[in-house]
């Protein structure tokens, strides 16, 4: 399951290295949304650190949708889902690498915004700091949803719509849960409240993807 | 025989114990010492929550995981399950609804982003999501498939609501009943009158389901119906 993981993975990041989808299309749209999203707040607000975790995870979160669709249309290419089941690969594997691709790329573009709302919403270096474990935690609960999700509208009617629909209530937990950490970081307050929420949802995601992604792929 | 005489009964039993309810928490009850008459709304807010987040969502993910699981799997689960979740999005309406009309006079607001209203909409929200994916997908075992690990996902937002009240200590309250202390708060005909709430509305929900459930299977004869004689009249038109 492991190997198969790692391989999808290495796939899958691969093609994203050699597209650059990532990095021409994916990140200017969040560095864009970051600076309408200060725009919209207003001068007065946008430069208040208070506004930063919510405004971040915000953003994260329409990138992570455009992700996912992504990750999804690798697999929807003619051919892929016929040759994946030809291999037998295992699908739990198939789930924990897409999961694992999908999370380095969330985690780089997480990286970017974040230095973006250092620079762009003030806010504070340390605490963005001190922040990044829990914000690679959400990300990677996000990465695992993202999947099952994505896996559950492709090649539906309306997918790219479908997929906002179900994917962000899904995600909401885990906004208000970042966010929250996030502000913690900052401004003093009680960590692990958050943190064993964060864990205890990516448990829950992985454990689920595990024993039914091999479900919707069935044909 | 006891089958059919629990399906004739469900529906009078009900009308009964809701008509009871409404009697005792409108008449015989007395008002809350510090809600007033505002707590004839808990008598039937709590009870239809409970139908919303944990009969109706629960049947659904019941269904859906047996559906999922290979010995059970029929499509009388994927039907259970989309007949749910269709009752459930009227019940949790029906929750926001009887808790913003409470929470007008007492929080002085229709909506407050307290966790526990927040979540509960997120829920709606989910379960509408839940019905737009089947209509999505006409495969009917891909449909079936897809929306039953939907439910389950779906699902993990429960226990949050749950316990969000804990967690977040936000405006709603805690529990009444199902105290962490094993206390309960309420009693005498109050507490009547809340046990009949909760015992009404989940017989309600079943004789809803029922309802909903016969009018799918009707719904599906009669497309198939409507595909047969579709493919009758083509043949007769190739005949000629």
């Amino acid at each position: 399951m492991f190997r198969t993981a790692l391989l999808v993975a290495a796939k899958d990041l691969r093609i994203e290295l050699r597209s650059r989808v990532l990095l021409w299309q994916v990140v200017p749209f969040g560095v864009v949304a970051l600076l309408l999203s200060g725009l919209a707040l207003g001068p007065a607000h946008a430069g208040n650190s208070s506004a930063g975790p919510g405004l971040f995870y915000l953003v994260t979160l329409f990138v992570a949708l455009l992700m996912i669709n992504r990750s999804q249309a690798i697999e929807s290419t003619p051919g892929t889902k016929a040759s994946i089941a030809t291999l037998g690969l295992d699908p739990a594997g198939v789930f924990l690498g897409k999961s694992l691709a999908l999370c380095v790329e969330l985690w780089a573009t997480g990286l970017v915004l974040l230095a973006g709302a250092i620079l762009v919403l003030h806010t504070a270096l340390h605490g963005a700091l001190v922040a990044l474990p829990s914000i690679g935690v959400t990300l990677a609960a996000m990465a695992a949803a993202g999947t099952l999700y994505g896996a559950l509208t492709a090649g539906g009617d309306g997918a790219a719509t479908l997929l906002p629909v179900l994917t962000l209530p899904a995600f909401a937990p885990l906004l208000i849960a970042g966010e929250r950490s996030f502000s913690a970081a900052l401004h003093g307050g009680a960590l692990w409240e958050w943190w064993v929420i964060l864990t205890v949802a990516l448990v829950a995601y992985l454990a689920v993807g595990v024993l039914l992604y091999g479900v919707l792929e069935e044909s | 025989m006891m089958k059919q005489l629990s399906q004739r009964l469900l529906g009078p039993v009900t009308l009964v114990l809701l008509g009871l309810t409404f009697w005792l928490g409108l008449w015989v009850t007395p008002p809350d010492r510090v809600q007033g008459n505002l707590v004839r709304l808990l008598y039937v807010h709590p009870a239809i929550a409970w139908v919303a987040l944990y009969v109706s969502f629960g049947t659904a993910t019941i269904a859906s995981a047996l559906y999922l699981w290979r010995r059970t799997r029929s499509y009388v689960m994927d039907r259970i399950a989309h007949c749910s979740m269709e009752v459930s999005v009227v019940f949790i309406v029906l929750t926001l609804i009887t808790g913003s009309i409470w929470g007008r006079p007492t929080w002085g607001v229709w909506w407050a982003w307290d966790a526990r209203l927040t979540s509960t909409a997120i829920l709606g929200v989910l379960a509408l999501g839940y019905l737009a994916l089947r209509r999505a997908n006409d495969d009917p075992a891909l449909r079936a498939r897809r929306s039953a690990v939907f439910a389950i996902l779906s699902a993990i937002n429960v226990p949050i609501i749950h316990f969000s009240v804990q967690w977040w200590k936000t405006l709603h309250q805690g529990a009444t009943v199902f105290t962490s202390s094993r206390t309960v708060l309420v009693h005498g005909s109050m507490a009547w009158t809340l046990l009949f709430s909760f015992v009404g509305f989940t017989l309600l929900f079943f004789w809803l389901l029922r309802a909903r459930y016969r009018l799918e299977i009707k719904r599906e004869e009669s497309s198939s119906a409507q595909l047969d004689e579709a493919l009758a009249s083509r043949r007769s038109e190739g005949a000629f």
